[in-house]
């Protein structure tokens, strides 16, 4: 990747995280997971910009590749890039977490949209995606499946049955992309639930492991371009709330409501960034 | 779908086989009519009847261990992708012990899927509580846009699965019985998801069944007409959708209704019975034949139906009683 891709990439990121502001200032009083999106935007924004075979005006394109968001309560960014890839409009975008909206504050399946599954029940999206992978294989097609799952999300069994079935059945058209920013709902991943070394559990379980930093572009875009047989899985260090002083590695945004004053501040942090 | 494998000589063959072999039959006629046809198993082949099956189709059979979840959730993905998809495994396993997955993949997302839930009821009971499903049929009725259908042999068990087919929703077919399940219905026999189906005409009470209890449902009525009790025996395997105007029909005729299951009298059939009746102004009064709410000491199958008081001779006694 040369400096000028890395650079759109970065700017594509600002975009998604003003966005994220947008949508959270529009959702008010019912809040919305804030910390937990902003660490997966710039593995998104890589994700979305440079390796899904995707068409927003053929959302139902046989050869598309799969993305599943299993860490469904961070969607706030997911929707941001789905609006700035034209599948979602800007009017759509402001239904967030509104009564009859399509858009809640887990996905709800709606492949038009370009969500493939609904989530939000943790530890449920890699079968998911173990399923879709296994039949893009019987069909002999060269597309992939990515599942974006969250460390939280790791303490639910779940999890394993799905990482011991692909390694199994010889995904190698599955990536799995490990959001490790160490905190999860009431505490860190230590405090809570210790995932001790992620990075050998998931190897014992057959996948090729790459770790990286989840915020710099150019490795998150080599993990993905990363050949092997094998399932992937990148583990990416990651920094909830990234983006703005308030919220990094903040656990109170979690789940938070985003005041005015907070929306003013963090604009003008972006903009100087 | 092609259902000329449902003809005299399997008839005659499945009901010395039980449900679960049978099941394993039909998997290897479906599998020649069709190619989308997947059947996920977690490690019970055998149990399931699919040896064969195993063996002969291995590109369309997938075991995924012992991990239910991960069952559900791997035939959701397969079934968004187009796959027509079976799961099976013990009822318990197959249902409760992946409820969620169910709810949230097949009921909220409407992806559709096929369960088959082996041995359900009670007749693992030597092997404990643990095998034995008498839950099922509640855990899963309060799930939006899932069929639940308990077939009374295996012409009805061929039929249900054939239907799956035609359904736009998931569907657990709930197996129950043993080794050897006597026939009740023959090729002429029109299984229709909602619909129930009567079986002999009567006045003074209506006993309704689901499941390989419709048998027990039939006996009843045989010794009552020896006191002189005309019972009409309506065949109830589709719980879910369920046939209310049958019901409400029954709750204006009948002061007596019975209900037989083998189940928890708690959120199966005896309980979506009542919630129609209930609503309506109807005359009848209901007893609920099933399990009392209750995990006993274990014991061979005839030996629970027993006691649980889910056999023809205790029934019919009590239903006597009733009219008096």
């Amino acid at each position: 990747m040369n400096l000028d891709e890395i650079k759109n990439i970065n700017f594509f990121s600002k975009k998604i995280r003003s966005k994220i502001l947008d949508i959270s200032l529009e959702a008010g009083a019912s809040s919305s997971h804030f910390g937990g999106s902003l660490s997966t935007v710039d593995l998104l924004s890589v994700l979305y910009k440079k390796i899904l075979k995707l068409d927003s005006k053929n959302p139902l394109w046989e050869n598309r590749d799969r993305f599943i968001l299993s860490k469904g309560h961070a969607c706030l960014g997911f929707y941001a890039i789905l609006n700035e890839l034209g599948f979602i409009t800007n009017d759509e975008l402001t239904l967030f977490e509104k009564n009859d909206s399509f858009l809640l504050g887990h996905p709800v399946l709606n492949k038009d949209k370009g969500i493939e599954f609904s989530n939000g029940s943790l530890g449920m999206g890699l079968s998911l995606g173990v399923g879709v992978a296994i039949s893009l294989k019987k069909k002999k097609s060269n597309n992939k499946v990515y599942v974006l799952i969250g460390d939280g999300e790791c303490n639910e069994g779940s999890i394993w049955e799905a990482a011991m079935s692909a390694s199994h059945f010889n995904l190698g058209n599955l990536t799995a992309i490990l959001d490790n920013n160490n905190l999860q709902q009431t505490g860190s991943n230590n405090e809570i639930m210790s995932t001790k070394s992620l990075d050998s559990k998931w190897s014992s379980f057959g996948w090729e492991v790459i770790n990286i930093d989840g915020h710099n572009i150019n490795q998150i875009y080599e993990a993905y371009k990363f050949e092997t047989k094998k399932p992937k899985l990148i583990l990416a260090k990651t920094i909830k709330g990234k983006g703005f002083s308030f919220s990094e590695n903040n656990n109170d945004w979690h789940h938070k409501i985003l005041t005015k004053k907070q929306y003013e501040e963090a604009k003008k942090e972006i903009n100087e960034r | 779908m092609r259902d000329d494998f449902i003809n005299a000589r399997n008839l005659k063959l499945w009901p010395n086989l039980g449900m679960r072999a049978t099941f394993g039959l039909i998997a290897l006629e479906l599998a020649k009519l069709d190619e989308k046809l997947i059947i996920l198993t977690g490690d019970v082949s055998t149990s399931a009847g699919l040896d064969r099956y195993r063996k002969n189709y291995p590109e369309k059979y997938i075991d995924v261990g012992i991990a239910e979840q991960n069952l559900i959730g791997i035939a959701a993905g397969l079934a968004s992708e187009g796959h027509n998809v079976f799961t099976t495994t013990f009822a318990p396993f197959q249902t409760i012990r992946c409820l969620e997955q169910i709810k949230v993949n097949l009921g909220y997302m409407k992806h559709k899927v096929c369960m088959v839930g082996l041995a359900s009821g009670l007749v693992l009971g030597n092997l404990g509580y643990t095998h034995c499903c008498i839950e099922d049929i509640g855990a899963l009725r309060s799930i939006p846009n899932l069929s639940i259908v308990s077939p009374a042999d295996t012409t009805e068990l061929a039929k249900a699965l054939l239907e799956f087919y035609n359904s736009k929703n998931s569907m657990y077919i709930r197996l129950t019985g043993g080794s050897n399940v006597p026939q009740i219905f023959d090729n002429e026999y029109k299984f229709k998801l909602g619909m129930s189906k009567t079986l002999k005409k009567g006045d003074d009470v209506a006993i309704i069944s689901t499941g390989t209890m419709l048998k027990t449902a039939l006996e009843t009525a045989e010794i009552l007409s020896k006191s002189n009790i005309s019972a009409e025996v309506i065949n109830f395997s589709s719980i879910k959708p369920i046939d209310k105007k049958k019901i409400l029909e029954i709750g204006n005729k009948f002061g007596l209704t019975a209900t037989i299951e083998e189940h928890n009298i708690i959120g199966g059939l005896g309980s979506a019975v009542s919630e129609c009746l209930s609503a309506e102004s109807s005359k009848t009064k209901q007893l609920f034949f099933g399990i009392d709410d209750k995990y006993t000491k274990g014991g061979e199958y005839q030996f629970l139906l027993d006691k649980f008081n889910l056999k023809a001779e205790k029934i019919s006694k009590m239903i006597i009683k009733h009219l008096k």
